[in-house]
């Protein structure tokens, strides 16, 4: 019962989502589906539509259609306090007047709990966030991460099914937000609730997530696991909102790639006739050494622009023969160090016939 | 501010020394250079605040014949009256910061709430009658309240009443008119510190399973308690000394401290005893906001520790 490590956690169903402020729409036909005790996360450009479908899932924010099932239930028009939903804010959104033990204790004084129990659930969860024994303390009292630490297990002391985070780490130094987000990861496997998270770092979002639904201008870009996400961007918005992309222009004709005049190889099926970009991450690109052939390599022809020294790594900014330029990141292994490149030198850049990418040009 | 002209000597003296006097100098120069740009104000409140005062408290030393005496304190305890007076002004004090308390909430919590233009469209009516002079509202206020006035008029033409209502020169009317006037003092700070609450921790009280009605209860009413505060204790003391309203609306049925103070200067002459009154006016007032002071500064640390 108290805080157990598995509770029943329970799916979403959001479906045909429509929200509009006067004539702006922010969000237009959206679907989702989140599996029971799922991290999922919402992840998108400031504008994109993320936190306003979270206030919807939350209840602060009204939809103009749309419904959202919880477990089943449909909970579109339940007012937020009775959904039972955690929710973790930006800004902490603590209670100042009240101390680090009275804040945990709040959502269970609501509920009635006795104080024994309250006392001891309060006691668990400040256990698992690690803040045993500052029950006592002011919240002015605590530094930011003791209070997103306290937020936490405000959301999730009373054991809900779903909990919301919206930017929880953004107010917190690098260090500390790169910590936490372990922690958060760490806690989510072990209390398994289904949880909904917005973030606009997409390093975070790769960090923590099952799986990750970017978010564009009110629509669903596209949802996947991290590594299908970074691997396979299936647009150019994905591509080039998650990680560093080369775009290279590519045509489809007579059932083959070309790059101008060259024609690529591709380990996906070729699509339809017409013109698309080629999406390159640029530590997919080689420096290809002179007589080295390998069958899958595609090869593409540049001139060195400039190459920065990084101490772990290198970026070579190249210009290809269309005039393009194209960056190149590499580990500053001995070999790759040997034969670095100079500015104003022609080279070869290689790349995988397997992470040749192709989306539509727009 | 004064650094050039200081001699700093790099030899000749052990570590931990060095230009420790040019330095000790250095400080004491620029605090005479704050002392004195500073000295016109101070000199100002010498004048205007220190001098007055202490003039005041000589004066009420002395009797009506310039004899040296205590008669003007001692007349506090002898004479019935006086007591009377004291009692009137705080009940007239309570009954207005309450009526203002009561009316004031609500208007400040409205405004809070509003959205932002709107909000500021209100706010101009609430303190419009604040740029008008007291006089003139309390004016009004006859008008409309006195025995033939205009609420009577209307009651008494749709038939609610057949008597007229006593609204005005009596109590009632003290307080209806200082309320019109205090208002303000309350909604201004109790909707500044209103706007300062986080609506985030609105929203999360909701979310943590807090009625809407709870949510007030348990998170906005504790965390607008500090403008409430200082809007009370201003309206407070502000009404212990108020003179207009009460000597025009009270029709001299309730004697307010400043109108004894009045009476006693302009229709007796006796600057002694005006002087005591005020003299002891102002003690009871310090003495309140010290008061406050303590209860709100325990409270303060409890409710108010945003920062």
């Amino acid at each position: 019962m108290l805080l157990s490590l598995a509770p029943s956690a329970l799916p979403i169903g959001i479906h045909g989502i429509e929200k509009r402020f006067g004539a702006v729409s922010i969000l237009s036909d959206l679907s989702l589906d989140v599996a029971a005790g799922e991290f999922l996360t919402l992840l998108g450009p400031s504008g994109s539509g993320k936190t306003t479908l979270l206030m919807i899932l939350a209840g602060f924010v009204r939809a103009n259609a749309g419904s959202i099932k919880v477990g089943g239930e449909e909970i579109i028009t339940m007012p937020p306090h009775q959904r039972n939903i955690g929710m973790v804010f930006q800004n902490y959104a603590l209670f100042p007047h009240m101390n680090v033990f009275h804040n945990v204790a709040f959502p269970l004084k609501q509920r009635r709990v006795s104080a024994a129990d309250t006392r001891e659930r309060v006691e668990k969860a400040l256990d698992l966030v690690r803040l045993q024994g500052l029950g006592e303390r002011r919240v002015d009292q605590l530094s930011g991460g003791q209070r997103q630490r306290v937020a936490l297990a405000r959301a999730i002391v009373f054991e809900p099914r779903i909990v919301l985070m919206d930017e929880p780490l953004s107010a917190l130094d690098k260090g500390l937000r790169e910590h936490m987000q372990i922690e958060l990861r760490n806690l989510h496997r072990r209390l398994g609730m289904t949880t909904v998270y917005v973030t606009h770092d997409q390093r975070e979002a790769i960090t923590m997530s099952d799986r990750i639904a970017v978010m564009n201008a009110g629509r669903i870009e596209q949802i996947d696991q991290p590594e299908a996400l970074y691997a396979r961007p299936k647009t150019k918005f994905v591509a080039g909102f998650i990680g560093e992309s080369n775009f290279i222009p590519v045509e489809c004709r007579n059932g083959s790639v070309w790059h101008e005049d060259r024609k690529l190889r591709m380990s996906d099926p070729i699509p339809a006739v017409g013109r698309h970009l080629m999406v390159v991450r640029p530590e997919k690109l080689r420096l290809v050494a002179d007589g080295e052939q390998a069958g899958v390599l595609n090869m593409l022809p540049a001139t060195v622009g400039d190459v920065i020294y990084q101490g772990d790594s290198f970026i070579c900014y190249a210009t290809l023969r269309d005039g393009r330029q194209v960056t190149l990141r590499d580990y500053c292994r001995s070999d790759v160090l040997a034969r670095l490149p100079a500015p104003g030198e022609p080279i070869t850049l290689g790349i995988d016939a397997q992470d040749v990418v192709l989306v539509a040009d727009q | 501010m004064s650094v050039g002209s200081a001699s700093f000597d790099h030899a000749g003296k052990p570590d931990g020394v060095l230009n420790a006097d040019a330095l000790r100098a250095d400080a004491r120069r620029q605090a005479l250079g704050l002392l004195a740009l500073v000295s016109p104000g101070l000199f100002l409140v010498f004048a205007v605040i220190i001098v007055p005062i202490g003039w005041l408290f000589w004066l009420s030393l002395f009797d009506e014949t310039g004899q040296l005496s205590f008669a003007n304190y001692a007349r506090f305890f002898e004479q019935a009256s006086y007591i009377k007076t004291f009692v009137t002004t705080f009940k007239v004090a309570f009954v207005v910061t309450g009526a203002s308390v009561l009316f004031g909430y609500p208007l400040a919590y409205m405004l809070s709430q509003l959205p932002r233009r709107a909000a500021s469209i209100c706010l101009i009516f609430v303190i419009l009658p604040f740029w008008t002079s007291v006089l003139v509202r309390t004016y009004a206020w006859l008008v409309i309240l006195q025995r033939k006035g205009l609420i009577n008029n209307w009651l008494i033409d749709l038939g609610v009443i057949g008597q007229p209502l006593p609204l005005a020169n009596n109590f009632t009317g003290v307080v209806i008119g200082m309320t019109h006037i205090m208002l303000p003092f309350l909604v201004l700070p109790l909707y500044a510190s209103m706007k300062t609450i986080d609506v985030d921790c609105l929203r999360a009280g909701m979310n943590l399973g807090a009625s809407p009605a709870a949510t007030f209860r348990q998170i906005f009413f504790p965390l607008s308690l500090p403008g409430l505060a200082s809007g009370v204790v201003i309206v407070f003391v502000l009404c212990l000394g108020f003179f207009v309203t009460p000597a025009l609306m009270g029709g001299g049925k309730v004697i307010m401290w400043a109108m004894r103070m009045e009476q006693a200067t302009s229709l007796y002459s006796n600057w002694g005893a005006g002087a005591a009154l005020g003299v002891v006016l102002l003690a009871v007032t310090l003495a309140l906001l010290g008061l406050f002071q303590r209860l709100l500064g325990a409270r303060a640390t409890g409710v108010w520790s945003r920062r």
